[in-house]
């Protein structure tokens, strides 16, 4: 279990933060640049002090300001993979690896990185230089240099970002295999949240410094605490397997059950992801009408009034979330347990590889 | 209309750059069309002429490794913290460039000379500055100095912040961080400090005159030893000259080959 509580004035803002995270558990904060993201992985890591705080991670207290404990970056056995992954450029590949293995010599250092890129599969890259590598490779080495030391807890900044678009679904893919394997407590920071929803067991908007909610994707799209987790948290996220369809569409098979159509091409495993105000909801039994091609019949799980909007937690089986205005709303029967019709355009479910 | 303001323009760019190179290169093509490589050989065998070049390396080289190792950690300071009156502080190690090398001297003298403000201090612990090989040493360092330290300083400020933390949180304390990634990192900007800093020291002149003097063998750089033969002996003169060009000229081209070689070549981004 890593333990954060911080408070620090950091600039031009103020920095509050408490978290949890159990072990084998990853938690992604997600919000805009200039949230705080980062700042809170400095303070975990030692590399920034707070004003006040504390910080633990299992029995060890990494930081307590109350009682002057404050112990150095490198004894923290924190594993943090850098935005843009801070390799080391005078350094090869399995260089980069080792650079954290003290205490053998040269051989041994060498099979235990190879060993380490292996497991990532860029064990033929050893002998590279960072400069040369793309940004999944690097992705890959600076990940393998962080588990290099056995981490107590991951740190992850923005590990996706420096992907390109393609080879950012894959790369996300992987990085959730690893996380899910190291059993250690892990804190990733970003600005996408279907990234955090994608790679994190629960995910805390960001903002101002502060962590203004913390649940599961699900959760945040379903009942999100202000107008600004609404915004952020925009897109609800399902996975399944897509195939192309006779009709030009793509069509997902959805994990847990149900068919969504897509207007953009994929094929196998894929994240779905849906803006909740694209959503609108017909009665149970409804005719289809119009020319939203998806019509997916949803139980009403429960509804949250957010300003002048009303969002509705529906189960697909899994999690959908539809925002309407108030009066529609009082058309139809929201009422937990009830069936409803969702629908929504193919156009306005836009697809990520897996 | 574009293409003949280029035209105008480029040629303006052109003849900048070619009277700055025949401006800068003329006295030294002088000094070798006037000096055969015959005289050059023959004018290391006058007396003095080696004993000159042998002290210029040696004093030179002697104060380029004090200037390295204490320069070195002393510019990651000033490039890696932030702290009250740092700003001054890089003002005053840079002061030196600017002070005519004469000045510099009779500061050395007005501090560690005989009486000099650290004068007694000096004397105390029996070490001869005035007049000697130590005093000679003495001054390329003082001299030579800012020119390292402005360089590494700029090299260690162009270091990604981020490695050095990444260092840290993989397991690296200070020290470590220092010498496994923060200096090979800054690699080319410490070695061009080193190459410009050298340089510097095996010219130099008039600090060493004030504070050392001129004596062949003890103090007599080959600048000095130049200036001693330019009244009596131009031709001497010349073909020293011609040698100090060909030292440092060797020097810069193998500091150049060597930050552009394949080790080094690696941490330049």
């Amino acid at each position: 279990m890593l333990r954060v509580e911080a408070a620090t004035r950091l600039g031009a803002f103020a920095l509050d933060v408490a978290l949890e995270v159990p072990d084998g558990a990853c938690l992604a904060l997600a919000g805009p640049s200039g949230a705080g993201k980062t700042s809170v992985l400095r303070v975990v890591a030692g590399l920034v002090r707070p004003d006040r705080g504390r910080v633990t991670c299992g029995e060890a207290v990494w930081l307590d300001t109350e009682r002057g404990v404050n112990v150095a970056p490198e004894r923290r056995r924190c594993g943090y993979v850098f935005q843009e992954y801070a390799l080391f450029a005078h350094l090869r590949a399995w260089q980069n690896v080792a650079y954290p293995l003290r205490g053998l010599d040269r051989a041994e250092r060498r099979e235990r990185a190879l060993a380490l890129l292996d497991r990532f599969g860029v064990a033929h890259l050893a002998d590279a230089r960072p400069r040369t590598l793309s940004g999944g490779e690097r992705q890959r080495v600076a990940v393998a240099r962080a588990l290099a030391r056995r981490p107590a807890a991951l740190l992850l900044d923005e590990p996706l970002s420096a992907l390109d678009t393609r080879s950012r679904a894959a790369g996300g893919r992987e990085l959730a295999a690893v996380l899910a394997q190291t059993g250690v407590p892990t804190l990733l920071v970003t600005h996408d949240f279907t990234e955090a929803a994608l790679l994190g067991d629960r995910v805390g908007v960001i903002d101002g410094g502060r962590v203004i909610q913390e649940g599961t994707a699900a959760e945040l799209a379903a009942a999100p605490a202000s107008a600004f987790v609404a915004d952020f948290a925009g897109g609800v996220v399902l996975t399944g397997t897509a195939r192309p369809g006779d009709d030009g569409l793509t069509h997902v098979a959805l994990d847990g059950g149900g068919t969504v159509l897509s207007t953009e091409p994929g094929e196998g495993p894929v994240a779905i992801s849906v803006y909740p105000w694209e959503i609108a909801l017909a009665p149970a039994g409804s005719e289809r009408s119009g020319s939203a091609q998806n019509h997916v019949p949803v139980r009403v799980v429960s509804v949250t009034a957010v300003g002048n909007r009303v969002r509705a937690a529906l189960a697909a089986p899994q999690p959908l979330t539809a925002e309407l205005s108030d009066a529609s709303a009082q058309d139809l029967d929201l009422t937990p347990g009830a069936p409803v019709i969702a629908t929504w355009k193919a156009a306005a479910t836009r697809l990520l590889r897996l | 209309m574009t293409a003949t303001r280029r035209g105008w323009f480029g040629a303006l760019l052109l003849a900048a750059l070619t009277v700055a190179l025949l401006f800068l290169t003329l006295p030294i093509v002088a000094i070798f069309v006037d000096t055969g490589p015959l005289d050059l050989v023959a004018s290391l065998g006058e007396e003095g002429a080696l004993e000159a070049l042998r002290l210029s390396l040696v004093c030179s080289a002697v104060a380029v490794a004090v200037i390295v190792v204490v320069g070195t950690p002393a510019a990651y300071l000033l490039a890696t913290r932030r702290f009250r009156g740092r700003a001054a502080i890089v003002t005053l190690v840079e002061l030196p460039l600017v002070l005519p090398p004469a000045v510099a001297g009779i500061g050395l003298l007005a501090a560690l000379g005989p009486n000099g403000l650290l004068g007694g201090l000096v004397e105390d612990a029996g070490v001869q500055l005035v007049l000697t090989t130590t005093g000679v040493i003495l001054a390329l360092t003082f001299v030579a100095a800012p020119f390292y330290l402005r360089q590494a300083q700029a090299g260690f400020e162009a270091v990604d912040g981020t490695w050095l933390d990444a260092s840290r949180t993989l397991g690296a304390g200070e020290a470590r961080t220092f010498l496994r990634v923060a200096i090979p990192a800054a690699g080319p900007g410490l070695i061009a400090g080193f190459a410009l800093s050298w340089g510097r020291a095996l010219g130099e002149f008039g600090a060493t005159l004030m504070f050392a003097g001129s004596f062949r063998g003890i103090t007599q750089t080959v600048p000095l030893a130049i200036y001693e033969r330019f009244s009596t002996d131009f031709t001497g003169a010349l073909a020293l000259s011609a040698v100090l060009v060909a030292v440092s000229a060797a020097l810069l081209l193998s500091v150049k080959l060597l930050s552009g070689s394949a080790w080094l070549g690696g941490a330049a981004r």
